[in-house]
């Protein structure tokens, strides 16, 4: 089976480093680079498929460089970030083209397997172009998988995607991974990886932070501190009810009604809703406050 | 035979440029061509030696320059440009195989709309076929094939492959190459013409290059062009995240 081999990978832009220092292997089964916008995940993404030169270190995939090395895609399988594809191909036609690129032996064959692995047999005859964003990313994923590579680098496939789609893709990726592919994807939203499992790598500010298995990493996620404005008929009355939960922290007045300091994020939102009818208060607002996904990573790495 | 692959990428990009609302756009040059000279030939020019102006200094140094670029940058800039490229990279095509079969593309659909209204244009203005329809036609053929490895290669090396080609034609192709006689030899409007007078013998076609200048000179452009071509897009990186 292929696996990715990073040591000590760098790149950088001029006085700019996007990605440093960074030493890895990933294998079969799915993994996730987690990390905020401008991390280095797409950077890392493309350094992995052979689209960017590492400016130093050792990076190979089955063994083989992927810089410069066009037979690298034999075994390996891309689903870039952007969004264009032909649009004036219908899907089938795209997948189909991808195969005869590969030099596949029954090139049709092939195509209506992978297209019936993302399910869109039934839009396979409709132009790119009328498809919805999701539809677009299935395809690509079709397209990517076609010559039935070990490996499988997905950009930001959820993005745009709605719940439904999402979790239609985290079903495909794990059963792929499940297969013994080397299954690795990007994200910048934790929660919208919640029901993988795997491996979660998380990259900040171009250097490797922390990594660990999704559930590890859940775990931290759930049980985090939050913060949250609340606006209710009587924010002096469940102020004074919050106070005594052990999932509170704090509560302060404010001028925007009540700030809620959660301890146990989990414990906090199943109780919130039970109290305040418990209570007769009406719940009007209830919105997180320190969601930036700079200080949910922060407080991953820092954990 | 052309494999698989080379057949897959032509019809992608066939495609891609005819389905394109700029396959309009290379239509009007051609036809102002065919439309000038059907009316001076109507309207009886003044000047017996219109043809050879019209089709030498609007046709071969105008037209098919003109035409020559917007194909040439699109059918490998475009998918560059919107990104679609990565699609045709991450398969083990050979880099070589890419960059010709674009080029082979560029160069028949500009022969189809700018050599061919050139021995048009040149039936119409001479009367019948001429040696000035002729050698225009051929200086016009080999043009296309030059012209589109200089565009194919222009829209590896930059993203601005039209703004970049046409300031080319500009400086290099209509201000230098008149002015400056050592740019000549580095012409590619002056290997056309230089190929068409050696058929036409005409002295207001205005060549100042002979045959085997123009031919060798034409010959070492098109394949270094294509080479580096070939080199630039092994090496193609994707933009990375915002940094």
């Amino acid at each position: 089976m292929s696996s990715i081999e990073l040591r000590s990978v760098s790149r950088w832009y001029g006085n700019v480093v996007a990605i440093n220092d960074i030493t890895m292997t990933m294998g079969p089964g799915v993994t996730g680079l987690l990390g905020p916008n401008g991390a280095g995940k797409s950077t890392l993404l493309h350094l992995i498929s052979g689209f960017l030169e590492p400016s130093r270190g050792e990076l190979t995939v089955g063994g083989a460089a992927s810089w410069r090395n066009p037979d690298i895609y034999r075994t390996l399988g891309l689903v870039p970030e952007r969004p264009a594809v032909y649009p004036f191909l219908t899907g089938q036609e795209f997948v189909r083209a991808t195969a005869r690129l590969h030099k596949l032996p029954d090139p049709d064959r092939a195509a209506e397997r992978s297209i019936a692995i993302v399910e869109m047999a039934a839009a396979q005859d409709r132009k790119i172009a009328t498809y919805s964003k999701g539809m677009r990313q299935r395809i690509k994923v079709a397209a990517a998988l076609v010559h039935d590579p070990e490996v499988l680098l997905l950009d930001e496939p959820f993005n745009g995607m709605d719940p439904r789609q999402r979790l239609h893709m985290m079903d495909l990726l794990e059963a792929l991974g499940d297969e013994g592919r080397t299954i690795v994807f990007s994200s910048h939203i934790l929660e919208e990886v919640e029901r993988l499992s795997g491996t979660i790598q998380v990259i900040v500010a171009g250097r490797l932070a922390a990594s660990g298995d999704f559930r590890a990493i859940r775990r931290l996620m759930t049980s985090r501190p939050h913060v949250f404005q609340v606006r209710t008929s009587d924010d002096r009355r469940l102020g004074a009810a919050l106070i005594g939960r052990p999932a509170v922290s704090g509560v302060e007045m404010n001028a925007r009604g009540l700030q809620v300091k959660a301890s146990d994020y989990g414990a906090f939102s199943r109780e919130i809703a039970g109290l305040t009818r418990e209570h007769g208060i009406q719940l009007r607002e209830l919105l997180p406050e320190d969601e930036s996904l700079e200080s949910v990573f922060a407080y991953l790495v820092e954990s | 035979m052309l494999s698989m692959q080379a057949r897959t990428v032509a019809s992608i990009t066939l495609r891609a440029t005819m389905g394109r609302r700029r396959a309009l756009v290379f239509a009007i040059p051609p036809v102002i061509l065919i439309g000038v000279s059907a009316l001076l030939k109507i309207g009886s020019a003044e000047r017996a030696d219109w043809p050879s102006l019209i089709l030498g200094s609007f046709g071969l140094a105008v037209v098919l320059p003109l035409t020559a670029l917007i194909i040439g940058t699109s059918v490998l800039g475009a998918e560059i440009d919107d990104g679609s490229v990565v699609h045709l990279l991450a398969t083990p095509v050979p880099r070589s195989t890419v960059v010709l079969t674009k080029f082979a593309v560029g160069t028949g659909l500009t022969m189809i709309f700018a050599a061919v209204p050139e021995f048009l244009a040149g039936l119409i203005a001479t009367g019948g076929v001429t040696r000035l329809a002729i050698g225009l036609f051929i200086g016009a053929l080999v043009g296309s094939v030059i012209y589109n490895a200089v565009f194919v290669m222009i829209s590896v090396l930059t993203t601005r492959a039209i703004a970049v080609g046409l300031l080319y034609l500009l400086v290099w192709e209509s201000l230098l190459s008149n002015v400056v006689s050592g740019v000549r030899v580095l012409s590619v409007s002056q290997y056309s013409l230089g190929i068409a007078n050696s058929v036409a013998r005409d002295g207001n076609l205005n060549a100042h290059l002979g045959l085997a200048t123009a031919a060798v000179m034409g010959a070492v452009v098109t394949v270094a062009a294509l080479v580096l071509a070939i080199r630039r897009l092994s090496a193609f990186s994707l933009k990375g995240d915002a940094v």
